[in-house]
């Protein structure tokens, strides 16, 4: 059980450690998130970012270690994807994951916090209050022009904006965002920070990146990934002054 | 319309409708079952229990309890799976239930342990197959090789009567439009929005919080329930059901039927199989029947290659396509064009 320290973290990781062949893709990584905090991570191809955010899904099953959600509650080794995202914690895809042959209103209202059982879905009928909801998303990701088309059609950058609305539309207590500005364009990676910083305003999100001026633009705690631990951690400034940090990640 | 044509148009609807359960779970789930003979067989069987009790005396052995084969093959007694079937109501019951609860425990085991595509559609192959050789074995008491046949009666009206092969062409019609109206309702619901999510990126899917096996199961149970009507229908048109009707190739066959109409279009499930059906008639009574397996599979070929969606499908993108085009010259600002679906493979996208 998680002990006195872990009981206000929203994400507590201590000492994980998956291989996957005799490769160590995490070797005893141990961090944890605050309610509230955006935490950004860094790290060279291979550091275990994604593996990282695997175990806490349930897509990869630690084989050490220890897992822990929303103040020490619930641990989350022993559940599978369908339950950790019921409890709150939501996920975006490095590669944007959208459904594309759905509208964009259809990809965020499956996204939607409501009954995910057969028998609810089967009956279901649209609120007065959900299609406020989604109106509200639309507009926070700017995809309300294009709502009715199909996700599809969209160009890379919307796809991802409309992944992080799909993430929105969850409600989750913590969102784990995998490379949301990969591909984008410089404007479009502005507004996603800005985006971001404002959907921290009521959610916890760890966000994992390369593009190191959208980590500045975010301005939150960094943490740098090596061989699956953690190697420096602090503003992006102290991180990116660390010796080893420019040896294995940012270059000379 | 002459009696055989009847007969034959109501074994074409009864394959339409076993041609839109296969596209229920194949179409908008990405579930591709080559076993779904298996449940239509199964609601086939359940009919010919039925129509066996009804002989009654009237048997060459004259035995009032036991049908002709058992007497023929020294059944004492009548097996307890045999109970009931005496009764319309129960035999109706069982047409459901026995597909439907062999559905269930398939998928039960199948969707839980997560297995998906080629592997799937491969064990479906082996289930149908299985049954295929049981429902052979003499000692398994549903007439070995030969099957059930010689039917006399439905309901107390002769199966051969004009009137009756009427009624059942009808009730086979109705059947369709029911089924028709079933998957509709069910693929424009939310579920229906949450199955294609689940064919298009099911570990996606997954990570919204959904538990795809459950859903995965309803539509599977479902779709093996329509079959089984469509086989229980399709038994006293057709006067026989036997071991064949779970052939491997059967249900592979009725799959190209809605790979040719057009996968995840319901009126093109039903109009495949109808065309293909009718176009099978219509070689096999001529001197090309001999070829008709080799035209079959370059109909297959052809389809997939040409004609990915399939006849309606491919309707359906030509007039989008069209209205789009329109829609741009009506209005400058033009909704971006759908892209293409990539090419319908046999085999649903593998998750991830």
């Amino acid at each position: 059980m998680a002990d006195q320290k872990t009981t206000s973290a929203m994400l507590y990781i201590n000492g994980v450690s998956v291989s996957f062949d005799g490769f160590r893709a995490l070797n005893n990584l141990s961090f944890s998130v605050e309610p509230g905090e955006m935490r950004a991570i860094i790290g060279p191809n291979g550091a275990g970012k994604t593996t990282m955010m695997d175990g806490v899904t349930g897509k990869t099953r630690p084989d050490t270690g220890e897992v822990v959600f929303d103040g020490g509650v619930h641990d989350l080794t022993s559940l599978d994807e369908t339950q950790i995202a019921e409890l709150g914690i939501g996920r975006k895809f490095q590669k944007p994951t959208v459904f594309d042959m759905h509208t964009v209103d259809d990809n965020l209202r499956l996204a939607l916090k409501a009954d995910r059982r057969t028998r609810g879905t089967l009956f279901w009928k649209d609120s007065s209050e959900e299609r406020d909801r989604l109106d509200i998303i639309l507009k926070t990701i700017r995809l309300t022009p294009s709502r009715a088309a199909v996700a599809g059609s969209l160009s890379h950058g919307q796809k991802q904006w409309l992944e992080i609305g799909m993430l929105l539309a969850q409600e989750p207590k913590l969102m784990l965002i995998d490379e949301p500005v990969a591909g984008m364009t410089d404007a479009e990676t502005k507004q996603t920070a800005d985006l971001l910083r404002e959907i921290n305003r009521d959610r916890t999100i760890v966000v994992v990146e390369h593009d190191m001026t959208f980590v500045r633009d975010l301005g939150v705690r960094v943490i740098c990934l090596h061989e699956g631990s953690v190697l420096a951690e602090g503003t992006i400034d102290q991180v990116s002054e660390n010796e080893r940090v420019v040896e294995v990640y940012l270059g000379r | 319309m002459p009696v055989y044509l009847v007969a034959l148009w109501g074994k074409y609807v009864c394959y339409a409708l076993l041609a839109l359960s296969i596209d229920l779970i194949w179409g908008y789930c990405g579930i591709l079952s080559l076993g779904h003979g298996a449940f239509f067989a199964l609601g086939g069987y359940a009919m010919g229990m039925y129509l066996m009790r009804q002989i009654g005396s009237r048997g060459v052995y004259g035995n009032p309890i036991l049908p002709d084969f058992m007497v023929f093959l020294n059944y004492k007694a009548l097996p307890w799976y045999w109970y009931g079937f005496d009764h319309f109501w129960f035999a109706a019951i069982m047409i459901l239930l026995a597909p439907g609860l062999l559905a269930f425990c398939f998928g039960w085991l199948a969707f839980r342990s997560r297995v998906t595509g080629v592997y799937l559609s491969i064990i479906t192959q082996a289930m149908t197959y299985a049954l295929l050789l049981a429902f052979f074995r003499n000692d398994f008491g549903f007439g070995g090789n030969n099957g059930l046949t010689d039917f006399k009666d439905i309901l107390g009206f002769n199966v051969q009567a004009q009137g009756t092969r009427l009624v059942l062409f009808s009730v086979s019609c109705i059947a369709l439009a029911l089924g028709f109206f079933i998957c509709r309702a069910v693929i424009t619901s939310k579920f229906g929005k949450v199955l294609v999510a689940i064919r298009d990126a099911e570990s996606r899917t997954r990570f919204l919080g959904y538990r795809v096996e459950n859903y995965k199961l309803f539509v599977f149970v479902l779709s093996a329930c329509m079959a089984g009507v469509a086989g229980a229908l399709y038994v006293p048109q057709v006067g026989i059901i036997n071991p064949g009707e779970f052939a491997p190739a059967s249900s592979i066959e009725a799959v190209i039927w809605v790979a040719v109409g057009g996968r995840g279009t319901l009126t093109g499930a039903a109009l495949g199989a109808l065309v293909v059906n009718y176009g099978k008639t219509y070689f096999t009574s001529g001197f090309l029947a001999p070829y008709w397996l080799f035209l079959l599979g370059a109909l297959f070929v052809a389809v997939t290659q040409l004609l990915p969606r399939g006849i309606v499908g491919t309707w359906r993108y030509y007039m989008s396509k069209r209205r789009e085009q329109q829609a741009a010259d009506d209005a400058e600002a033009a909704v971006p064009p759908a892209p293409p679906p990539s090419a319908t493979s046999l085999l649903a996208r593998p998750a991830e």
